[in-house]
Formats: C-alpha cells, structure tokens, sequence
C-alpha cells in the first residue's frame, strides 16, 4: 500500500494504463509540460514523451473530435477537459458524435475512449467553474458515467474506464484532489458499475457520490453517536451502468432511501434511483424517498453561500433526523 | 416580399479546356465515368423513391456536384478515410459502398447498411474507409483530425478527407480543426464543397470573405486552393496533389471546390431562392454531359460509354428491387448497438 493523493491516483492510474498499452495517448490544454492546472497529469510527459501526452489548442471540440476519430480507428485516448463546466462547449461531441455513432451506424464503430473532467463545487470558483454536471453526462444513451470518491478507486476506476470499449466520461471532484488514502502498490483494476457500501447501516440507506460520500459518511457517524440511527451509505460510483442491485438490495434491508446528490435539483441522477426504487421496492420502503440537492441554482461564489447551496453534513444529518424521527 | 432569387447570379467560370491533355491515364478517367454515372442514377432514382414516398424523411442530394466525390474517390488509397455530411450518398458511393445497402438504407429496410438505424444523413461503411455522413455541421472536421491523428501515430500512411460545405466554414469547429490539423502537421485533406449556398441562403450574404474557405487557409498557415469542382480532371489533379503532400509528411491542405446544386438543399426545396439565369448557367456546366464530350475526344467510343451508362442503370435497378425486397427492421434491432456488448443495458 502507498499513501496517494486524489491527483496523484489520477496520473497514477493514468501511467499504470500507459504501461500497459503503449498505443493509449493523452490530449488536453496544459496536461503535458505543465502537468495539468489541478496538477493531476504531472510525471506523465516524462515518461511517456510528448507523442502520447500532447498539449492542445483551447479547442474543446477539435480535443473531442481528435479523441472519437482516433479512438474509431485504433488509438484508444484520454482526453481531458480542464473544467466539466466546459463540457458545455463540446458538447455536440458528447451528446451527438461520440455518443450516437456506434448506434447509428449499427455497431460499425467503437470508441474507445475516456473524457477526464474536473467536476463539482466547494472550491469558491463561482458559477462557471463549479457545477456538477453529472447528470448531464447521465441522461445521453451512449456514454458510460464515473464519478470516484477516493485514490483507490481513481486508480481502478481509471483503469477500468481505459479498458472499456465504450465512452466514458470520468468525472474527477476538485474538492477531494488533496484527499489521501491508500492504493495497493499492486496494478488496480475496478469494475465500471459497481456501487460500494462504505458503511453498512440498517435503518437507512444514503446514496452519494464522489464528494457527497465523504460528507455522508461523517453525517452518518454523527447519527449513529448521537441518534443511534443506524445508516448504511453507499458511494454509487458509477452512474451508468448502475448498479441497482446492490441499492435494490440495501433499500430492502433498511427500508429508507436519501440521495444526496451536488447537482442542482431537476433531473439529479438521485431523482433515477428514487424512481427506480419507487417501482421495484415500493413495498419495501416505511417511508418516503428523499433527496438532498443543491438547489435549483447557478452556484454562488461567496463561501458562506456556496457552502449553504452544497449538501453539508449538516444538512444530510438533520434530514435523514428528521425524516425518521 | 424579398427574395434572394433577384439578387444577381453568380455564373460559373468555363470550362477549362487545358484539363483535357492533364497526364490522367485514359483507363482512371473511365473510371471516373462510371463513378459520376454512378453517383447521378443512384440518386435521381433514390429522389423518385423519394417522391413516391418510400425514401421517408429527408435526403440531401449532391446531383450536380459529382465531380468532387468522383475525382477525389479516384484518387484515394483505399485503405484512406473520408468523413462526409448529410450530403453524403455521393461520398460513400465513391468509396465503393454497395448500392443495394446503401438504397436499403434510404428506405429504412434491415437490409441496409446500418440496418435502418441510420438513414440517409449518416450513410457509413467502415470497411471500405468511409467513416461516417455527420449532420451537425462542423464537428466532423475535429474527427476527420483524430483519424488523421491515429494514422500519423500508426505511421500507416493513410490520409483522411473530409468534405464540407462553404456553410460550414462559419462554424468554430471549421476553425479549431484547421489550427490543430495545421499545428499537428496532420495526414488531412479537408474539401469545402462550395455549392454557393448554405440551406436556402446565399453564402456570400453571411461570409466576411468571397472564398469562405481559400481566403481562410492563410489563417492556418495553409495554401490557398480553389478548383473547378465540376471538373473531375481538375479535383482527381487537386486531390492526388494534397493527398500525396499529406502521405508523405507534408501536413494538412484544405481545398475549395466550387460547385452548384442542380436540386434543392434537401427532401422537394425547390430551391426557388437562386436566380433563373444563375440555375441555367450552371446546368450549361453540368460535368457529366461535359466529361462524356471530353472522353469522346480523347477517342473513347461512344458505344463504351453507353455501355457504362446501361450498367449502371441496371445495378441502380437492381439495387433498387434489393432495397425493396428488404425487411422493415423489427423490434430486435431497436434496443441494439447502443454498447459495445451489442446491448443498450444501463443497468443491472
Ligand atoms: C450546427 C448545425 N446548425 C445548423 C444545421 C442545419 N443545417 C443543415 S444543412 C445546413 C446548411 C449547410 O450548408 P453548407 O455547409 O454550405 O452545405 P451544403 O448543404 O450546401 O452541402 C444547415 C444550416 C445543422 N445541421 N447543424
Ligand atoms: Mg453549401
């Protein structure tokens, strides 16, 4: 085991895959010489030379475009956009290239490709540079959708999205990239669509997501000393495919569901699991399936604001409290 | 009421005679023939299927405007890749797609070649180097650029082209993939196909420049390039001079081809916005009527060339009587191929 920060799991899980197969290539602005702007690249120029770790243009769809035409024909690549609020900006590459080709052309194409992303809030960017767009990737048929919580799983989770025939879109939190933990010293390979129970629990079940666990897990830890409610939480991980197996199952053991979720309130990825577990576990269910969201808001920059928008500890414990009380 | 249609036309330069003693070998120009006689039947007959309403939806038609699939088509490797739009039956028959899939296609029948899960606009055949018929304008520029990318890394030698219309030089995607290929000295030929307007509008009215793509290379640090697209000789010339330059190292090229539309932009337009006068001089430059003219004077026989007519027209028929005969595709093909398992499972 090796103690890693976030960032460094992501250019760690990105060497091991480099490794491994020496045809996988990286693009992005800054990821080469200057290691990334979240510092998440740094070594890989260095190794693997600048003919697979290539600094681009600021041209979000010529990156894209270079990643799906590439991938189609044999390079399998990462790509990396600085900010998943730029998205926005390629995202015909997204929703309508990458995502529709294979199906359009009736199997003809693969790509075999990941988009890295800088995801979230909490960081006091302000609007533009905050958002957690999760759910925008989660909603394209097409795409398969990460989100890690902790070094281990950057690592394996990375791996795993290389690895894949299909798109994946890798969302990073820039609010955990100085988290530590541990990584086995050993090659890590995850497995897209797997949820994990971080904390085992039976009176309630919290869904969360990347830095919602972290978050979770604290307010559960303050439920059961201080409420002795018992609340099992579960990092999703993977968005698509989603493992609702693993939360059919521990909705039935706990008989509650919350989902805590950064992305703003509509059309949240919680608002599909509550869904899912309102048709499949209805009868299973003592009370009502909730959801703890940011607002229906652009996210504030000002510290106090941002850190009332974003589900806080605070907020998942008194709602989960107050929900079972 | 106004109307683009009186504003004054925009008349095509004749016909360069010096094209016909170009050092084209006579056996490559009765290919082209073929190919231009090909593109033109495929696609009168798959406009009448349209207008029997077998074909649904929409098609985008290049009659007219065959020179540039042909000449280029000619000049490929075919292990090279195209990138084609909308517009882009006339691309996919160049590189050798089958008519019979391809009609299917048009008509939405299992037998096509996607399977009736593509249509018209998305026209693709991976086998033979065509890489996809985009319809959101511009993006497949970028993508053009990663195949390019991926055969520069391969060191295979391939060289991707990429066909657009003067519209699309307005895009941002139009100019993120000139710098990158140009910055990247990338294998790509990209191939504006400048049939003067863009949908219904007049391309000079919503352009800072004549020549919406020549007069943007020298931002790219490019050559600028203009040929009579309506001239097979001169576009397989073009052609085997950018695509050799980009086999062989010497980075990207971008190539404007001037070329009218005989038709509308798409599905009945009858394309009444374009000036009567300026719609007559170019159907007086029709290529194929000139190229049959050239070929007779460069000695092939009439005879030769009405037997390439006739053989098309019977694998049009019989591509048509495939297309016909197939399947509508069933409730099986719908939930497939959306993954790379062949499943669209999102779950477990
Ligand atoms: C991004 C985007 N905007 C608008 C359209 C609608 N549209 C389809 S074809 C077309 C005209 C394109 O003109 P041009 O590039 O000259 O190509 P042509 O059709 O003449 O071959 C437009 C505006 C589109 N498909 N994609
Ligand atoms: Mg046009």
């Amino acid at each position: 085991m090796a103690e890693l920060t976030y960032r460094e799991a992501v250019a760690a899980g990105i060497a091991q895959e480099m490794r491994r197969d020496p045809s996988l290539v990286m693009l992005g602005e800054d990821v080469a010489a200057a290691g990334g702007v979240f510092k998440t690249t740094v070594g890989l120029l260095d190794e693997f030379g600048p003919d697979r770790v290539r600094d681009t243009p600021i041209s979000e769809q010529a990156i894209l475009g270079a990643a799906m035409g590439a991938s189609m024909t044999g390079v399998p690549v990462i790509a990396e956009i600085m900010f998943s609020d730029f998205l926005a900006v390629c995202w015909d590459m997204i929703a309508n290239e990458i995502a529709k080709s294979r199906y359009m052309t009736d199997g003809q194409v693969s790509f075999p490709l990941v988009i890295r992303t800088a995801n979230g809030g909490a960081a006091r960017f302000g609007a533009q540079h905050s958002q957690s767009v999760e759910n925008w990737a989660m909603m394209i048929p097409g795409l398969k959708v990460v989100a890690p919580s902790t070094p281990a799983d950057t690592v394996a989770l990375m791996a795993a999205a290389v690895r894949d025939p299909d798109p994946v879109i890798f969302f990073e939190h820039k609010s955990l990239f100085a988290t530590k933990g541990e990584v086995p010293e050993v090659e890590v390979v995850g497995r897209l669509g797997e949820a994990s129970i971080v904390r085992e629990g039976s009176d309630a079940t919290v869904a969360a997501l990347a830095l919602m666990v972290p978050r979770a897990l604290e307010a559960a830890d303050r439920l059961q000393q201080e409420e002795g409610i018992s609340v099992e939480v579960i990092d999703v991980r993977s968005l698509v495919p989603l493992d609702t197996k693993t939360l059919l199952a521990s909705v039935e053991k706990t008989s509650r569901l919350f989902t805590v979720e950064e992305n703003p309130r509509l059309c949240g990825w919680g608002a599909e699991l509550i869904s899912i577990v309102g048709e499949e576990a209805f009868w299973n269910l003592d009370g009502p399936l909730v959801r703890i969201t940011t607002p229906h808001i652009p996210l504030p920059a000002a510290a106090s604001l941002e850190d009332l928008a974003i589900p806080s500890v605070d907020r998942i414990y008194e709602t989960v409290k107050s929900s079972l009380r | 009421m106004y109307d683009y249609s009186s504003r004054p036309s925009r008349l095509p330069l004749p016909v360069d005679e010096r094209m016909a003693s170009a050092d084209i070998d006579l056996g490559q120009r009765k290919s082209i023939y073929r190919s231009l006689q090909e593109l033109r039947q495929f696609e009168k007959r798959a406009h009448d299927l349209f207008l029997q309403n077998l074909v649904k939806g929409t098609t985008h038609l290049s009659l007219g405007m065959e020179a540039v699939a042909a000449g280029f088509g000619a000049a490929m490797r075919p292990d090279d890749y195209t990138f084609a739009t909308y517009r882009g039956h006339a691309h996919a028959l160049a590189r050798g797609m089958e008519m019979g899939p391809a009609m299917a296609e048009l008509l939405g029948r299992s037998n096509g070649v996607l399977g009736g899960k593509g249509g018209s606009m998305h026209l693709t055949d991976v086998s033979r180097g065509m890489m996809g018929s985009y319809a959101i304008i511009g993006a497949h520029l970028c993508i053009a650029n990663g195949a390019a990318w991926s055969a520069q890394m391969r060191g295979s030698g391939q060289v991707t082209v990429c066909f657009f219309g003067d519209g699309t030089t307005n895009i941002g995607a139009f100019h993120e993939a000139l710098n990158m290929a140009k910055v990247w000295q990338l294998p790509v030929v990209f191939v504006c196909e400048n049939n003067l307007y863009m949908e219904y509008t007049p391309i000079d009215l919503i352009t800072a420049v004549p020549h919406p793509a020549a007069d943007r290379a020298a931002s790219y640090g490019l050559e600028s390039v203009i040929v009579d697209g309506n001239d097979p000789d001169a576009v397989y010339l073009a052609a085997g001079k950018a695509i050799g330059r980009a086999r062989e190292g010497g980075g990207p090229a971008l190539i404007e081809a001037t070329t009218y539309r005989t038709g509308g932009h798409s599905r009945a337009d009858p394309a009444k916005y374009r000036p009567l006068e300026e719609v007559e001089a170019w159907a007086q430059r029709d290529p194929i009527p000139m190229y049959h003219a050239r070929l007779l004077g460069l000695g092939v026989a009439e005879g030769e060339l009405s037997s390439i007519e006739r053989d098309v027209a019977a694998d049009v028929d019989a591509a048509t009587e495939f297309a016909k005969a197939g399947e509508e595709p069933t409730g099986e093909a719908l939930l497939t191929e959306v993954y790379a398992d062949g499943s669209s499972r999102w779950r477990n």
